[in-house]
């Protein structure tokens, strides 16, 4: 293996180009989008300076959308057109949403996910999403001044499959390649270790808008393993907020709110929550539909106290996660504070008391998780940094599957390190059966009824047999970024037949695309030239990463023929490149990559070698 | 597609370069893992070609899928009957010493009872016990594997090892059903 120390990582023959990504933290009341420039992660702001942009998307009658502070600022004039907090409808259906009889939207039930109704249509949460992940990618591209390679996007560790899929869907909806879906916690915990360059055991204490997680984990040379999270992924500031409303109501002798005066009201009790940080108490006062006076003032300690249960409601979780890992409190060495929520300071106090030191909050609770997406983000577009890290995360809750009498059935347990794979086999019940019903699930309790539904669908072709002697084995792989596909094999006698499913929730392939060409937002040359420069960039990166595996590993694992074959399918690819043809340049680009298969495999199991000989073998893999 | 190279078709002690016992340098065992994440994961190949995302994919599944064997005790010792051909029969093979039995129905009483009396203690001492009795049976598998190479015995503390285990989990989800 001499040949390997020819090169080395970022001296390559072909020297890239500085690709551009970016972390984005798609929050419930604020989203953020940052960068990693000059080996420092930063956030991007807007024209007028500002970091945060307010998750609100409020919808026009002729069809555009104002995202924003725009948007904010009229949530109370034209509350049924202004979304706020969509997040918490992600991949949720009407009856998963608590609490909507408060909210002032027109809601529209629909199979997997609910929608709104508003003056340009009904829309699904991913289309509201994606309005403001739009904003955040123009941003982007206007600050770099150029085309994103792609986008680390954020979750809560604790959403389940289908709020991971709408929010992919969103992102692609958007117009952004998604280059991993990352938790939130862990990516705050990538900006504090990178910074504090820290080792042991944490555990990252996240209380946004809308949700609430905790994530156990161990950091230790480079390599960032979750042990445990668990969490709420409908518990957040949101509450706190409601808690005071409910209190106006009840001391102002309020009843039956117009939308207008609901919006106006909880907008004003987030404002008291805010003040009632750095003050004792705080005055509210507004004048609602019809000259009505609301005036009341809250002091501290009856907020405290409204608010003891959901403080209570975040230790479960922080428990239980503990309880998986097998640790106890004593055994964290930092409690890391992630998302706005946590500047409270009956927040702080309980953590405090709960783990028994001081949390740590040098980094902006706001900021953090995007910094770490962008971090992790420029290490997928393959712009190396000199410490390179691993991350190992987990599945939040167990997959199963249901069997006779509606139990579940695990196949994968919560907190299982992923990627993962796992089969089982299943047999039929009745003499004769020739087709049987798989219904994929998520969560932890016993009866199917109390798990959320996945997915449905029926394997067929199964030979009639005697009940109990067919085998058919079901497997489940879980992507890195947390997400299912499923897939069934009969494997008796020959007869074989695979389906393999990718739950999807509201929105399928079909419908993003036409989302995408109905958008007012392009042009349909805009779309087109887009595409074309995508495929462009894809191919130039596909090109650029055989020509340096080849220069590395090309003389040692490949004959001459077969360097030939990939050196030709390269050329084709090379003499499309600059065309404007964008399906030519697809199809050059799958021939490469096919041409390229057992090359890769060779080089695969040539990394699998040289990692258990102890090298370090990371000038393999640029 | 299918991978047909050496390495994968290694078994997992051979991935992770260990004897194949059941004593076990456990440090060795985590630094192999991590060793060979960093070669093979997902994010490593993101910018890379469809085939080598999907073999990274497939590879780093099968890692954690031998870490997680190798790390239990319990999936350990299964993994190390089964290169050897001896079925466990944990689904299919009830028969279990009566004495073993009883301490079963015992401690399960025991947790029911914990669980209506919203006992917290008594579920930390059926946890202790259960750990303690996971510990001693995990002592004399790796003596029937490793010394006195008798498998049929073996294959005896496995199935024991499975009912401890899912007594395990059912202390787990009663602590959760007692703090909700």
């Amino acid at each position: 293996m001499a040949l390997l120390q020819i090169s080395e990582p970022g001296l390559s023959a072909a020297p890239h180009q500085h690709r551009l990504a970016v972390g984005i933290d798609l929050g419930t009341t604020n989203s953020l989008v940052a960068t990693v420039r000059n080996g420092i992660s930063v956030v991007l702001n807007d024209d007028a300076g500002i970091a945060l942009l307010p998750s609100v998307v409020r919808y026009l009658a002729e069809g555009a959308a104002q995202v924003g502070v725009a948007a904010q600022a009229v949530q109370s004039v034209d509350p049924q057109n202004t979304i706020v907090s969509v997040k918490r409808f992600m991949g949720r259906g009407l009856k998963d949403v608590g609490e909507v009889v408060d909210l002032p939207y027109r809601f529209v039930d629909s199979p997997g996910m609910l929608q709104l109704r508003t003056v340009a249509g009904v829309k699904s949460p991913v289309e509201v999403s994606a309005e403001i992940l739009k904003v955040l990618r123009d941003r982007a591209e206007r600050s770099l001044g150029g085309d994103l390679v792609g986008a680390v996007i954020t979750v809560p560790a604790y959403f389940d499959d289908a709020q991971r899929q709408a929010t992919k869907d969103a992102a692609k909806l958007a117009g952004l390649n998604v280059l991993r879906l990352l938790n939130e916690p862990t990516a705050a915990a990538i900006a504090y270790g990178l910074d504090n360059a820290a080792e042991g055991v944490y555990a990252v204490y996240d209380l946004g808008g809308g949700t609430f997680d905790i994530s156990i984990l161990r950091l230790s040379k480079g390599v960032f393993e979750v042990l445990a999270t668990n969490g709420d992924s409908a518990l957040g500031g949101d509450d706190f907020d409601q808690r005071i409303y409910c209190w106006i109501l009840e001391n102002a002798e309020l009843s039956q709110l117009s939308a207008n005066d609901t919006r106006l009201l909880l907008t004003y009790a987030r404002a008291a929550k805010e003040q009632l940080t750095d003050h004792a108490q705080t005055q509210i006062t507004a004048v609602l539909s019809g000259d009505k006076v609301v005036n009341v003032t809250l002091t501290r300690e009856d907020f405290y106290a409204m608010t003891q249960n959901l403080l209570a409601r975040t230790m479960q979780p922080t428990r239980r996660a503990l309880r998986d890992a097998g640790l106890s409190g004593d055994d964290i060495k930092g409690v890391v504070m992630v998302g706005g929520s946590t500047r409270m300071p009956q927040v702080q106090r309980a953590v405090q008391e709960f783990f028994k030191q001081t949390p740590l909050t040098n980094l902006d609770p706001d900021k953090v998780v995007a910094l770490g997406a962008a971090i992790q983000a420029n290490v997928l577009a393959g712009n190396r940094s000199a410490d390179d890290w691993l991350l190992l995360d987990v599945i939040p809750l167990s997959l199963g599957i249901e069997t006779m009498g509606g139990l579940t059935e695990k196949i994968i347990p919560r907190n299982t390190t992923i990627p993962s794979a796992r089969a089982q086999e299943f047999t039929t019940y009745k003499d004769g059966q020739t087709a049987m019903s798989i219904h994929v699930v998520q969560g932890e309790r016993e009866l199917v009824v109390d798990c959320r539904s996945l997915a449905k669908f029926e394997l067929r072709g199964i030979p009639a047999m005697v009940a109990g002697s067919a085998r058919i084995r079901v497997t489940y792989q879980v992507d890195a970024d947390g997400l299912l596909s499923v897939s069934a094999r009969e494997m008796t006698s020959g007869v074989e037949s695979a389906v393999t499913i990718k739950p999807s929730y509201g929105l399928s392939e079909g419908d993003i695309t036409r989302m995408l060409q109905d958008g007012n937002q392009y042009a349909r040359d805009d779309m087109q030239a887009r595409a074309l420069r995508e495929q462009q960039t894809e191919a130039g990166q596909l090109l650029e990463a055989v020509e340096n595996a080849l220069q590395q590993d090309g003389a040692t694992l490949l004959d001459t023929a077969s360097q030939t074959r990939i050196r030709s399918s390269m050329d084709a690819l090379h003499n499309v490149l600059n065309g404007n043809d964008h399906l030519a340049i697809k199809r050059a680009v799958e021939a490469l990559n096919q041409a390229t298969v057992s090359f890769a495999q060779a080089r695969m199991d040539q990394s699998v070698s040289h990692a258990l000989k102890g090298h370090n073998m990371s000038e393999l893999e640029n | 597609m299918n991978i047909n190279t050496d390495n994968f078709q290694q078994d997992f002690f051979q991935l992770f370069e260990l004897q194949p016992r059941f004593a076990i340098d456990v440090a060795a065992l985590d630094q192999r893992f991590r060793d060979l994440q960093s070669q093979v994961h997902p994010d490593k190949f993101s910018h890379l070609s469809e085939s080598e995302q999907r073999l990274s994919m497939q590879w780093s599944t099968r890692i954690n899928e031998g870490y997680q064997t190798l790390r239990s005790p319990l999936a350990r010792g299964r993994y190390l009957l089964s290169l050897q051909g001896v079925d466990t029969q944990e689904e299919t093979n009830t028969a279990m010493p009566l004495d073993f039995l009883m301490q079963q129905m015992e401690w399960r009483e025991a947790l029911q009872e914990a669980i209506e009396a919203k006992n917290v203690d008594a579920l930390d001492g059926l946890s202790d016990n259960n750990r303690r009795e996971t510990k001693l049976l995990q002592q004399q598998l790796g003596v029937q594997i490793d010394e006195s190479h008798d498998m049929l015995a073996a294959a005896g503390s496995v199935r024991k090892l499975r009912f401890l285990e899912k007594l395990a989990e059912e202390i787990s989800s009663a602590y959760d059903e007692l703090d909700s």
